[in-house]
C-alpha cells in the first residue's frame, strides 16, 4: 500500500529525514517512535504534502502512484489522511459544514455522487455513534475553544467520516490525560479494518498499549535504525531512547 | 477667475440636456442648471482632496458619456436575475436610470406606504420633494452629488406613515444594461420613514449584458422619532461599470437603523454613507464588506456623526482584496459636543489575497463629549496558511479553501443580514466572486 524508499527531505535549508525507507501493507499498523527532533512530525508532514518541506531524494508510492507528485487535497482523496498533532483553530466554519465539503470534495475528485445534506447527516450521525461523540461538536467552529482531548476526538472523528486508506496519527496523544487517551485509542480501534493501514507517530510507548501495532520503528536521526514488534516498544519505555543509540554504532557516531 | 481646463467627462456633459422628468418647474429647473454649472466649474475631485487621496478619477476623466439613455424601456433584461431568495414583494427595476413599469410590482400597496418613482411623484406631487431635490452641495468633493442632482431622472420615493410597520422586504433595483455607447445614469431616491414606522428595505445593483457605463445614485434617508429601518444592499454591477453612490441618513430619537453591504462588481465603485445621529438614543449599526478581484476599485467611506445624547453605533467593515484589486475604506466617527454618554464601536479587517492587491484603511475618530465609550481598529492580512494546509489535507481544493476562509473571515458582517435565504445567497454570491 505504502512504500517509502531512501527518502531525504529538509526544511528550511536543514536536512531532517536522511534516508528512511518503510513498507506498509493494508490492514498493518505501523508505530514511528523515536525522541524529540528525529523526524517523526516532519515525516507526517512529507506524506500530507505540507509546504515548505523540500524531499531531495527518494520516493513515495501509494498504491501505485507517485504520492509526492499529489497536491495535499489530492492526496486525501486517494485516502491519506493526517490527525495533526496541532489541529487547527477555524473561527466562522461549521464543523459540519467544513467536513461535508471535505467529503464532498473527496468524493467529487474520485468521481463519485456527492452526498447531499440528508444523506451526510445521516453518515455523521452513525459515526458520531461510533465515536461516542456527542453531537454539540458538530455545532461549533471548526476546533475553535475546543479542550485538547476535543480537537484530538474531533481528527479521530474526521476520519471516521472520510474514511482513509492511510491514517496518519501524529503524536495523537500527545496532550492527553489517560481518559481521553483511551477515548481517542478506542475510536482508532474502531476503525481498524483488513484493508485500513495506520502510521502511528508517537513519543511514547503509552498510546501503544491502547493501540496494539504490528510493527513498531524507531526513527533516529531522520532514518529508521530498528523495527521490530510490539515487544520493541516495551524495551524502549525500558531503556530510552539511548539504548537504540548504544545499539546501534553507526547513530552514536551520528548523535552526539 | 481661472478654471481648471475642462477634460473631456466635463466636456461631454456642457451640452447635456436636463431631464425631462420634472421639466417645467420653475424651482427644479434652477436648482438643475446650478447643480451642472457647479459641477461643470469645478470638474471631478483629484487626490489632493483628503477624501478622494486613494481613488484617482483622472482615466473617467478622459472618458466621455452620453446622458441617460432614450432605448431604456428597450433592454432586455432577464428577470430571473432580478430574483433573491426570500425578496418576492414589491419592487421598483431602473435600468439606466429609467423606471421600467414592466419589470416593477408596485400595485396594491398596503395602507401607510408610498410607493413610486421619481418621474411620477414629480407629477402628482412635486412640491413635498422640493426640499430634498434643491438640497446644496458644498465641499469641494461634492462633485457627483452635484452631478446627480443636475441631472438624476428618476429614483424611489417611498414614505412609510408614522405607526405603519411593513415587514416584507421592499426591492429596488438598479440594472446597468448594455447599450450602444458608454452612458451616464443618474438615480434619485428619497425616503421617510414617519414616527415608530419600520421598513425593510433591500437595493440591488445588476447588470444586463456588459455596459462600462457610470452610474450616480443618490439615496437619502430620514427617520423619525422610534422609526425602524433595516437596509441590505447587494452591489453586482457590470464588471467594467463605474458606480458612485451617495447615502445621507439621519435618525431622530431612539429611532434604530440597520445597515448590510456587499460589494462584488464594477470596476471602478465609490460608497459614500453620511450618517447623523440627530436624536437621543438613536442607534446605527453598519455592516459591510468588499471582496474584489481583477483590477477592481472600490473606496468605501463613512462618516457617523453623533449629535445628540446616549446614541450609539457599531460599524463592522470588512475587505478582500484578490489579484490586483485596490480598496479604500475610511470610516470617520463624531461625537459632537453635547452627545454625551455615547456609544461608537468601528472595526475594519482587511484580507489581501494576493501580493498586487492592495487596501487602504484609514479610521477616524473625534469625540468632543463626556462620557463616551469609543473604539475602532482596523487591520490587514493575509489567509492563515495553517488554516489552508488543514482544509486541503481534508481534500478540500486550494480554491475552494480560499473560498471558505474567506467567506468565514467576512461572516460577522452577514450573521446578522435579515433572512435566512438571503444570508446563504450572500455568503454563496461571496466565494463565487473570488477568482
Amino acid at each position: 500500500m505504502l512504500k517509502i524508499e531512501n527518502l531525504h527531505a529538509r526544511v528550511e535549508g536543514k536536512d531532517i529525514l536522511k534516508g528512511l525507507s518503510l513498507t506498509v501493507n493494508p490492514g498493518e499498523v505501523h508505530a514511528i517512535m523515536g525522541p524529540n527532533g528525529a523526524g517523526k512530525s516532519t515525516l507526517g508532514n512529507v506524506l500530507s504534502g505540507r509546504d515548505g518541506y523540500e524531499v531531495t531524494e527518494g520516493s513515495v508510492m501509494f498504491q501505485g502512484r507517485d504520492l509526492l507528485a499529489l497536491e495535499p487535497e489530492e492526496r486525501a482523496a486517494a485516502g491519506v489522511f493526517l490527525a495533526f498533532q496541532y489541529p487547527v483553530e477555524i473561527p466562522g466554519v461549521n464543523n459540519t459544514y467544513f467536513l461535508r465539503a471535505a467529503l464532498n470534495a473527496q468524493r467529487k475528485q474520485r468521481g463519485e455522487v456527492e452526498l447531499d445534506s440528508m444523506q451526510f447527516l445521516k453518515l455523521v450521525r452513525e459515526k458520531l455513534k461510533v465515536m461516542q461523540i456527542s453531537d454539540e461538536l458538530l455545532h461549533r467552529a471548526v476546533n475553535e475553544g475546543f479542550s485538547g482531548g476535543e480537537k484530538k476526538r474531533n481528527e479521530i472523528f474526521q476520519m471516521a467520516v472520510l474514511e482513509p486508506t492511510l491514517a496518519i496519527l501524529d503524536e495523537t496523544d500527545s496532550g492527553l490525560d489517560i481518559d481521553a487517551l483511551k477515548q481517542v485509542a478506542q475510536g482508532v480501534n474502531a476503525l481498524r479494518s483488513a484493508d485500513r493501514s495506520f502510521l502511528v507517530i508517537t513519543h511514547y510507548q503509552r498510546l501503544l498499549d491502547y493501540i496494539e501495532p504490528d510493527f513498531v520503528h524507531v526513527l533516529a536521526d531522520g532514518r529508521i535504525v530498528e523495527s521490530g514488534d510490539k515487544t520493541l516498544a516495551h524495551k524502549l519505555e525500558e531503556h530510552g531512547y539511548a539504548w537504540v543509540a548504544e545499539h546501534d554504532p553507526a547513530l552514536a557516531g551520528a548523535r552526539t | 477667475m481661472s478654471q481648471p481646463a475642462q477634460t473631456p467627462f466635463v466636456e461631454s456633459l456642457l451640452t447635456a440636456e436636463l431631464p425631462a422628468t420634472g421639466k417645467g418647474l420653475a424651482w427644479l429647473d434652477a436648482s438643475r442648471r446650478e447643480h451642472l454649472a457647479a459641477f461643470v466649474a469645478a470638474g471631478l475631485p483629484d487626490t489632493r482632496m483628503e477624501a478622494w487621496k486613494y481613488t484617482a478619477l483622472r482615466a473617467l476623466g478622459q472618458r466621455r458619456f452620453l446622458v441617460g439613455d432614450a432605448q431604456a424601456a428597450m433592454r432586455p433584461v432577464d428577470p430571473a436575475s432580478l430574483v433573491l431568495p426570500g425578496v418576492d414583494g414589491l419592487q421598483l427595476v431602473f435600468v439606466n436610470g429609467a423606471f421600467r413599469a414592466d419589470l416593477s410590482r408596485i400595485d396594491s400597496l398596503p395602507a401607510g406606504l408610498s410607493l413610486q418613482p421619481l418621474s411620477q411623484a414629480l407629477e402628482r406631487d412635486a412640491e413635498s420633494l422640493r426640499f430634498a431635490l434643491t438640497r446644496p452641495y458644498r465641499e469641494a468633493g461634492d462633485a457627483f452629488a452635484r452631478l446627480n442632482a443636475a441631472l438624476a431622472a428618476d429614483g424611489v420615493v417611498l414614505q412609510v406613515a408614522a405607526g405603519t410597520k411593513i415587514t416584507p422586504p421592499i426591492s429596488m433595483i438598479f440594472v446597468g444594461a448594455a447599450a450602444e455607447a458608454d452612458l451616464s445614469w443618474h438615480v434619485r431616491n428619497v425616503i421617510e420613514l414617519g414616527e415608530g414606522a419600520e421598513l425593510n428595505l433591500v437595493e440591488q445593483h445588476v447588470a444586463s449584458g456588459e455596459p462600462s457605463h457610470l452610474g450616480t445614485v443618490v439615496t437619502d434617508i430620514v427617520l423619525r422619532d422610534d422609526a425602524r429601518l433595516q437596509h441590505s444592499v447587494l452591489q453586482n454591477a457590470a464588471e467594467a461599470s463605474t458606480l458612485i453612490r451617495r447615502g445621507s441618513l439621519q435618525l431622530s430619537a431612539r429611532a434604530q437603523a440597520s445597515l448590510h453591504v456587499l460589494e462584488l462588481g464594477g470596476a471602478l465603485v465609490r460608497h459614500d454613507l453620511q450618517a447623523e445621529l440627530i436624536g437621543d438614543q438613536a442607534r446605527l449599526d453598519t455592516r459591510g464588506v468588499f471582496v474584489l478581484r481583477g483590477r477592481q476599485h472600490v473606496d468605501t467611506q463613512l462618516a457617523i456623526r453623533h449629535q445628540a445624547r446616549n446614541t450609539a453605533s457599531e460599524s463592522i467593515w470588512r475587505g478582500v482584496a484578490d489579484q490586483r484589486a485596490r480598496g479604500v475604506f475610511r470610516g470617520a466617527i463624531v461625537v459632537a459636543e453635547g452627545a454625551d454618554g455615547s456609544d461608537a464601536n468601528l472595526s475594519n479587517k482587511n484580507l489581501l489575497l494576493s501580493a498586487q492587491a492592495e487596501i487602504d484603511t484609514k479610521p477616524e475618530l473625534e469625540i468632543y463629549a463626556d462620557e463616551v465609550k469609543a473604539a475602532h481598529g482596523a487591520t490587514i492580512g493575509q489567509l492563515d496558511e495553517r488554516a489552508m494546509f488543514y482544509l486541503r489535507s481534508r481534500g478540500i481544493p486550494l480554491a475552494e479553501a480560499r473560498g471558505i476562509l474567506t467567506a468565514a473571515f467576512c461572516r460577522s458582517v452577514f450573521e446578522s443580514l435579515p433572512g435566512e435565504a438571503l444570508r446563504e445567497h450572500v455568503s454563496t454570491a461571496l466565494i463565487a466572486h473570488l477568482p
